[in-house]
């Protein structure tokens, strides 16, 4: 239990099926890690929407601040050879 | 933080790249900077639709024990845990907020949080189990297919999963009307009758009329609503007649015809008075509904304490049930 007596909250992430990433889609409270994924089954996954779940604590995890989103971003927002359209191709160059 | 966060200059800052989010259809997530009022506001609404599902599983809820078959009996259970599953959803929205989950639930169960007042009114036929379905989660819906699109991220991503979900709703509620206008004239007069109650407090479910919603203006320039109230009820009563025509029901309100000009239905006002008795907690069910919500909580008290014990022995001695279990089968030898 967390210091205010609640449970901890949960964040749920869904397998939505075999060759995607699991995707975040929600969050909720759980006494332990194991009542969490039988909840997150029964909270998120009552119409087949996931093959698989991973549940993490919410305050396991480490996140990039807002305030903080130019000098984090920054390193890759000068660096536009790292996409395909800076290069100039012959549209008649076949498979390219 | 790179970047001073007090002072009047730097919230006059923030409250501009707010704005311009805003501006751009662009979605606030929950670790942006907001004005208290955004803030206030998405926090009335989301625990107040939170709520309204909570205490929405009431009304049907007690029809489950005597649903006509075992099939009305699963699709209603089914129902009902759709709906504790976007109470859910939305609470967690909400906490996003910065609230607490044990102050949504007190304010729920101390009246200070309201709840849709759609789930005041009794269940008293099995038709109205079909009535809620085809008219309450039809007027649900329409509120809140919008919602998909509303301004704050964590609100409008509940809205697109229940949206999904609530489709089965309101289809489940029509095709039980359907199958009872089929059926006997005494079913269809039940159908009649639940329609007839209904009607009224459906509409009210858009809330007041936009001369007389103070909040509306606000929430639509900061995209937490999308519509207006009056232009949301109009939606819903021309998506409804011709549904009601198909069904073989007449819809309560002798006002109500098309109107070829304005490309709209025509209807009736709803009582308001009524309305404001029952958001001040006068309705029929006012008192049972929170009543029993607050018993369920006690009652689930212990359930509450057992796992949070059990969670605790769990982290402080891992794998003590299994050495349990092998001293157990030991001694058994």
């Amino acid at each position: 239990m967390t210091a205010s007596g609640e449970w901890p909250l949960y964040e749920v992430f869904v397998r939505g099926k075999r060759g995607l990433n699991h995707v975040h889609v929600g969050s909720l409270h759980a006494a332990d890690d194991e009542m969490a994924v039988r909840n997150a089954r029964d909270v998120y996954t009552r119409r087949n929407e996931g093959v698989s779940i991973w549940v993490v604590r919410a305050d396991a995890i480490t996140a990039s601040s807002p305030d903080e989103k130019d000098p984090l971003f920054a390193p890759s927002g000068d660096k536009v050879y790292r996409h395909p359209t800076f290069y100039d191709i012959p549209a008649d160059v076949p498979h390219m | 933080m790179a970047m001073s966060t007090t002072g009047p200059a730097a919230e006059a800052e923030l409250e501009r790249q707010f704005e311009e989010t805003i501006a751009r259809h662009d979605r606030i997530e929950p670790r942006d900077w907001m004005p208290e009022g955004y803030r206030a506001t998405l926090v009335r609404q989301v625990a107040q639709h939170a709520h309204s599902e909570i205490i929405g599983m009431q009304p049907e809820g007690s029809w489950i024990t005597r649903a006509p078959s075992l099939r009305r009996k699963a699709i209603l259970l089914a129902k009902v845990q759709d709906e504790a599953g976007h109470g859910l959803y939305l609470y967690s929205a909400c906490e996003t907020l910065g609230v607490s989950r044990a102050e949504l639930t007190e304010k729920l169960l101390s009246g200070r949080q309201k709840y849709s007042s759609i789930f005041n009114y009794p269940t008293l036929s099995y038709a109205d189990v079909g009535t809620i379905g085809w008219l309450v989660d039809g007027a649900a819906i329409c509120n809140q297919v919008p919602l998909c699109r509303t301004s704050y991220g964590p609100y409008g991503r509940a809205m697109i999963r229940i949206c999904k979900e609530e489709s089965f709703h309101q289809r489940q509620g029509y095709e039980l009307l359907m199958t009872m206008m089929r059926g006997t004239d005494a079913q269809r007069a039940m159908v009649q009758e639940s329609v007839d109650r209904f009607w009224w407090p459906a509409l009210m479910m858009f809330g007041p009329p936009d001369a007389e919603s103070p909040n509306t203006a606000r929430s639509l320039a900061w995209g937490v609503k999308r519509d207006t109230n009056d232009d949301l009820r109009q939606k819903f009563v021309d998506m409804t007649v011709p549904q009601a025509e198909r069904l073989g029901v007449t819809l309560p309100d002798p006002g109500l015809a098309w109107n070829e000009e304005r490309g709209h239905h025509d209807f009736g006002e709803p009582d308001w008075e009524e309305f404001a008795q029952v958001v001040r907690g006068e309705g029929p069910c006012n008192a049972q509904r929170l009543a029993h919500r607050r018993r369920a909580h006690e009652d689930g008290a212990w359930v509450r304490e057992a796992a949070s014990a059990y969670a605790a022995r769990q982290a402080a001695h891992p794998g003590g049930e299994a050495e349990r279990q092998d001293a157990h089968e030991e001694s058994a030898r």
